[in-house]
């Protein structure tokens, strides 16, 4: 019934927020319509972007969309359709680099469209190395670092929980139901991981049919365990639901989980997967002055320290990580809570945005042909 | 015992039906349908003539009493047991199955050969004058047509006893003449016994050897058709089978056969037939083809009385007129076109006269 | 006057006007006014019916992309011969770094990588990377530079690709929608096993949906008997009960079924509660086909049952007295008379029921995990995930064509005519 009741107020919730964003009256001069992923997330944005600047700026309203898992096919249909009606939108790297090569989302010069580190550091030295240009494209903005790692029932398994991504694929050990995302992205790689394949080569032997079978051959041992996740919030309410023992989630969603909620859920680190998620501005949207100082604003470095108060994603530049403080209603201390920390980080998977534009068609195909047999 | 065998096909003994448990709708009926005999169930709607054939049809159970068929009691024999043909109101052709199809259905469930099936078909189409439309939907059959093909498929099978459900009514009036000699006539020709509802009382008149005139659940009379008409044992019957005077009155004096009734101050002599006896009220029943019109008060006629004509309808064959007689204004006399006949006019007064026989004093 | 009544009778009004040409003047303006009648739904049904099939079938095959593109190269490529082995000479060459040049400046040139990628991997990639590089080749000899930029170009595969996809109109989705492919050379081959989907997936789809109209049908058949045969009042009452999952919310029911079917599930509570299943074998009723085929035959009862109950509401009953009065049992009277004059009704109610089931997808994405979805969820996958959406096109059309065919096997069989909604 929980879940029923979840899945319910959720949708109720989005019904909701679509009718009052539609029948919103133009109280403010500009509107500017924000799109990102809702939940805690959207939440963390509100509290630390768009609160603060529509105080700042009475002219500006902000408007939440939370339809940022859609966000590059409805992108596409409103630039086929010529009316682009978001302003801002919310995507992972990958997406983004798309998006940037089909000209359906406008190039940035960081220098001039990002503010400068309180020292004086331009933006593109500021911001971690690469994450401005993903795959040789300019669009992407970036905003934070999250993973993708592993949450489990504490109470499932007496000899004390998995540690390691091998144990994730020992059902003999660790027995009980999996939760994956219904996606090749992140599974294949840590498929071969567990399957001994030496992590820095993964996507070299990935690039080879032979590596592909091998990791969908590791894959077949737990298939018949899984439940494959579509939406983030999805893999923690199965875990709390006690649907299944061991799920992968972003670890923001696994730590108000398990801090917030206060779910017998712990957190297995061992070959997280990062990846970075930021700012694309629609070409063609109609505001576009007023959002690139929205983004220069929100993307500056107490802004991007900010976000960490109220959820557990690491901010994008140098200079935001020393004033990472604690959390602003649990008053815990976020550091250790980061995906960056290094305490978390001593195995981490950096995700290959360029490999995964290039074979994400192909292997999504196949991962779909897979599910279906 | 053994000749009552032969005799009825079947009877009705203390038969009651009850629907809600509060009322009856057939009221202790005693009924025996003779072998070979065309009996005809006539009555108003809901007199519990229909409730009567769908119980012996199997269809309703009697609250009370025994059905026998053939001196077989059939109140626990399933309808497909019993094999009584029957033939619906509205004729309950299949309209998924061709007019062949429809007449081989009881013979294929009687799993009779496919050659034996060919001829009993060819046979019952040749009797209702259909031989050319064995392979037609009923849909594209005419009424009448569609009516000979339900009657062809109720004897195809050789029943002992046919039922009919009002058949006629659903078609216009020179179509049911007809149908109603062409029933007639097969009843004739197979001798097959057949209960008949209708509530048309000519059409009984026309085909039936007896009549069981129903009303409130009870049998009124049970009779011949002649019978019914000349001789009507209440009030009902008379006024219910062909037009009737009724005259309401006192019995005076009753005297054997005949008995004297007072009717707005008027005595008439009557036939004592079904009245409760001097002092008590009484209905005359009088029949318009059986008054006389300008007659002498000279002893031919008991009753002579003075009437004044009300209204003349010419109807060729005969004159239809309605006097005012001993105080009651709808007094109906039918005169011959004969040659010869007295022409009236209206408001014009007259002597009219009949026969004590005539005219029949039954209950209030 | 002799030569008018010489004349063939014409037929003339009182005014002398033709009859012919009168009748048919006052014939036109009822036509007219007729038309005019159904002129806003024959727009609506246009706009909202007809288009969108035809833009849909026209995407299908429409492949105007890569000619547009790159329209210096891939005129130039139809002189190249292809079957020799060799690549393109150097006219192609700088035509390409033309053309890449252009569209990167115009932002088209990566929805061609995108398109290419469809057909071979890693194209999306040549294409991405080539602009840049391409900005420092300003004279010849373009082949060598342009190889030299990314080695992809010297694949004479990658070339014929361009070739072959830069005609106007391609076959390459609707064969990717039934498991095959061109290969290199352009001749039909199938898809590698382990990449073979769809064929599967509309044979799953068309039987799980047979399956969901006959469970309809089983379900549907002694409730409509019911219905028809009851007093109005009562029939009324137990007609709102079955039409009750019409008026909630198809999520709400669809999330209901997950409720009682899951793992922690009512169903699964119980059987455990009265040690019919033990704790650690909990039943699996859900995320498989066993939750679609049940949610689905929930969600469908109603489309079988109204229909069926209307058809037997006009079947008198003295049908099956007649067939009993005639010699049959109850059993050979319903099977041979009031069956037979239910089949409009089932007629109706099951291509009613398998023609929604066939093209469902809410319903299987939500409880049919990974072995009980339909074909339907693919067409949604193409069509929001991975924007595909020419195969999505492709298998729609394949969607649309079988149940055209099934319709029209239907009519042959049972007759169109033979069908009653209502």
């Amino acid at each position: 019934m929980k879940s029923l009741l979840n899945t319910t107020s959720i949708v109720a919730a989005g019904v909701l927020a679509v009718g009052l964003a539609a029948s919103q009256p133009a109280l403010a001069e500009t509107d500017l319509v924000v799109v990102s992923w809702g939940g805690a997330y959207s939440a963390s944005q509100q509290k630390a972007y768009h609160d603060p600047y529509m105080a700042a700026n009475p002219g500006i309203k902000i408007l939440n969309d939370d339809s940022a898992s859609e966000g590059l096919s409805k992108l596409r249909a409103m630039d086929e359709a010529g009316n682009v009606t978001w302003d801002l939108v919310d995507m992972v790297a990958s997406d983004a680099i798309i998006a940037c090569d089909e000209g359906l989302v406008l190039e940035i010069d960081p220098d001039t469209d990002l503010a400068a580190a309180p020292d004086g550091t331009p933006a593109s030295e500021d911001f971690f190395e690469g994450m401005l240009s993903p795959g040789g494209s300019n669009c992407f903005i970036p905003q934070i670092v999250y993973s993708t790692t592993f949450g489990y029932r504490t109470d499932k398994f007496e000899g004390g929980g998995p540690t390691s991504i091998n144990d994730v694929f020992d059902l003999e050990k660790f027995p009980g139901k999996r939760s994956l995302e219904k996606k090749p992205i992140g599974n294949l790689e840590w498929a071969l991981i567990a399957d001994g394949v030496d992590p820095s080569q993964v996507y070299e032997v990935l690039s080879t049919p032979e590596g592909v079978d091998q990791a969908f051959a590791k894959l077949d041992t737990i298939k018949d365990s899984v439940v494959w996740w579509t939406k983030g919030a999805q893999p923690t309410q199965l875990l709390a639901d006690g649907e299944v023992s061991i799920a992968s989630a972003y670890n923001g969603r696994l730590f108000s989980a398990i801090e917030e909620e206060k779910q017998p859920i712990g957190m297995m680190w061992d070959w997280q997967v990062f990846d970075i998620d930021g700012w694309v501005i629609p070409a063609g949207g109609k505001n576009i002055d007023e959002v690139k100082k929205f983004v220069k604003y929100a993307t500056d470095t107490q802004r991007l320290a900010d976000q960490a108060k109220y959820i557990s994603y690491g901010p994008t530049r140098h200079s935001s990580a020393p004033l990472v403080s604690t959390h602003a209603d649990l008053g815990i201390e976020m550091a250790p809570h980061m995906p960056t920390d290094p305490e978390n980080a001593k195995t981490t998977l950096l995700f290959n945005y360029e490999w995964w534009a290039d074979h994400r068609a192909e292997l999504d195909e196949r991962f779909q042909a897979w599910l279906a047999n | 015992m053994s000749s009552e065998h032969s005799d009825y096909i079947v009877r009705f003994e203390e038969v009651q039906k009850s629907y809600d448990g509060v009322q009856l709708v057939v009221k202790n009926l005693n009924l025996d349908v003779s072998r070979g005999e065309f009996l005809t169930m006539l009555g108003p709607s809901g007199s519990g003539k229909t409730t009567c054939l769908m119980m012996l049809a199997g269809f309703e159970t009697a609250t009370h009493g025994e059905i026998y068929l053939d001196d077989v009691p059939i109140n626990n024999v399933p309808p497909h047991k019993r094999g009584i043909g029957m033939v619906f109101q509205n004729y309950a052709l299949f309209p998924h199955m061709t007019v062949a199809e429809n007449l081989a259905f009881p013979l294929e469930v009687r799993n009779l050969g496919k050659s034996e099936i060919e001829a009993k078909v060819q046979r019952a189409l040749d009797m209702v004058r259909l031989s050319e439309f064995g392979n037609r939907r009923p849909a594209q059959l005419s009424g009448g047509q569609q009516q000979r093909v339900a009657v062809a498929r109720s004897l195809v099978f050789e029943p002992d006893l046919v039922l009919m459900d009002e058949p006629l009514g659903a078609l216009d009036k020179n179509l049911r003449e007809e149908m109603q000699y062409e029933i007639k006539h097969i009843h004739e020709n197979l001798g097959v016994s057949m209960v008949y509802v209708t509530h048309d009382q000519s059409e009984a008149l026309t085909m039936s050897n007896r009549i069981a005139v129903f009303d409130d659940g009870i049998i009124q009379q049970l009779s011949t058709p002649d019978d019914l008409y000349e001789r009507p044992m209440n009030a009902f019957v008379a006024s219910f089978i062909g037009e009737n005077n009724k005259l309401n009155g006192r019995v005076v004096e009753s005297n054997g056969e005949l008995c004297t009734v007072e009717v707005d101050g008027a005595p008439i002599k009557a036939l004592s037939v079904n009245h409760g006896g001097v002092g008590q009220g009484t209905t005359l029943s009088l029949r318009p083809e059986r008054v006389t019109v300008g007659v002498e008060d000279d002893g031919s006629f008991p009753n002579v009385f003075s009437a004044k004509t009300e209204e003349i309808i010419y109807l060729g064959d005969h004159v239809r007129t309605r006097f005012s007689v001993c105080g009651h204004d709808d007094f109906i006399v039918k005169m011959p076109n004969a040659a010869g006949h007295i022409v009236l006019n209206e408001g014009e007064s007259i002597k009219v006269g009949w026969h004590a026989e005539d005219c029949r004093a039954l209950d209030a | 006057m002799a030569s008018v009544t010489a004349a063939p009778e014409v037929m003339v009004t009182a005014d002398g006007t033709p009859l012919k040409v009168s009748l048919h003047r006052a014939l036109r303006r009822n036509k007219i006014r007729a038309f005019l009648l159904v002129l806003p739904l024959l727009a609506f049904l246009g706009f909202t019916f007809l288009w969108p099939i035809g833009v849909m079938m026209f995407r299908s095959v429409e492949n105007s992309l890569v000619s547009t593109v790159m329209y210096r190269t891939v005129p130039l490529l139809a002189q190249w011969d292809e079957t020799t082995g060799d690549l393109p000479d150097e006219a192609v060459f700088e035509a390409l770094v033309q053309d890449v040049t252009e569209g990167f400046k115009n932002r088209t040139i990566g929805k061609v990588g995108t398109r290419l990628n469809y057909e071979e991997p890693g194209m999306s990639s040549i294409f991405r990377t080539s602009p840049k590089k391409f900005k420092k080749i300003t004279e010849g000899p373009y082949k060598e530079k342009v190889i030299e930029a990314h080695k992809g170009w010297g694949d004479v595969d990658k070339w014929r690709l361009i070739k072959r996809e830069g005609r106007p109109f391609t076959s390459s989705y609707y064969l990717a929608a039934i498991d095959r492919k061109l290969d290199n050379l352009g001749s039909i081959t199938s898809q590698p096993a382990e990449r073979q989907i769809y064929v599967k997936l509309f044979i799953r789809t068309l039987w799980m949906s047979a399956l969901i109209t006959g469970l309809c049908l089983l379900l549907g058949f002694p409730i409509s008997f019911l219905l028809a045969t009851l007093p109005t009042k009562t029939s009324n009452l137990l007609m709102i009960l079955v039409l009750l999952p019409f008026w909630t919310s198809l999520l709400v029911r669809t999330t209901s079924w997950i409720a009682i079917l899951q793992q922690h599930g009512v169903i699964n509570d119980i059987l455990v509660a009265i040690g019919l299943v033990s704790d650690d074998a909990r039943l699996g009723m859900i995320h498989n086909q066993i939750g679609t085929v049940v949610a689905m035959t929930h969600i469908l009862l109603p489309f079988m049952v109204l229909p069926l109950y209307s058809v037997m509401k006009t079947i008198p009953p003295s049908y099956m007295r007649a067939a009993r009065s005639l010699g049959a049992n109850p059993a050979l009277a319903f099977w041979r008379v009031y069956m037979p004059q239910t089949v409009p009704g089932i007629g109706a109610g099951g291509i009613l029921v398998f023609i929604i089931a066939i093209g469902y997808y809410i319903t299987p994405a939500l409880v049919g995990g990974t072995k009980g979805t339909l074909i339907s969820n693919f067409i949604d996958y193409h069509m929001r995930v991975s924007l595909n959406w020419g195969l999505a096109a492709a298998l729609g059309i394949i969607l649309l064509g079988l149940i055209l065919f099934l319709y029209i096997i239907y009519d042959r069989v049972v007759g169109i005519d033979n069908m009653k909604l209502g």
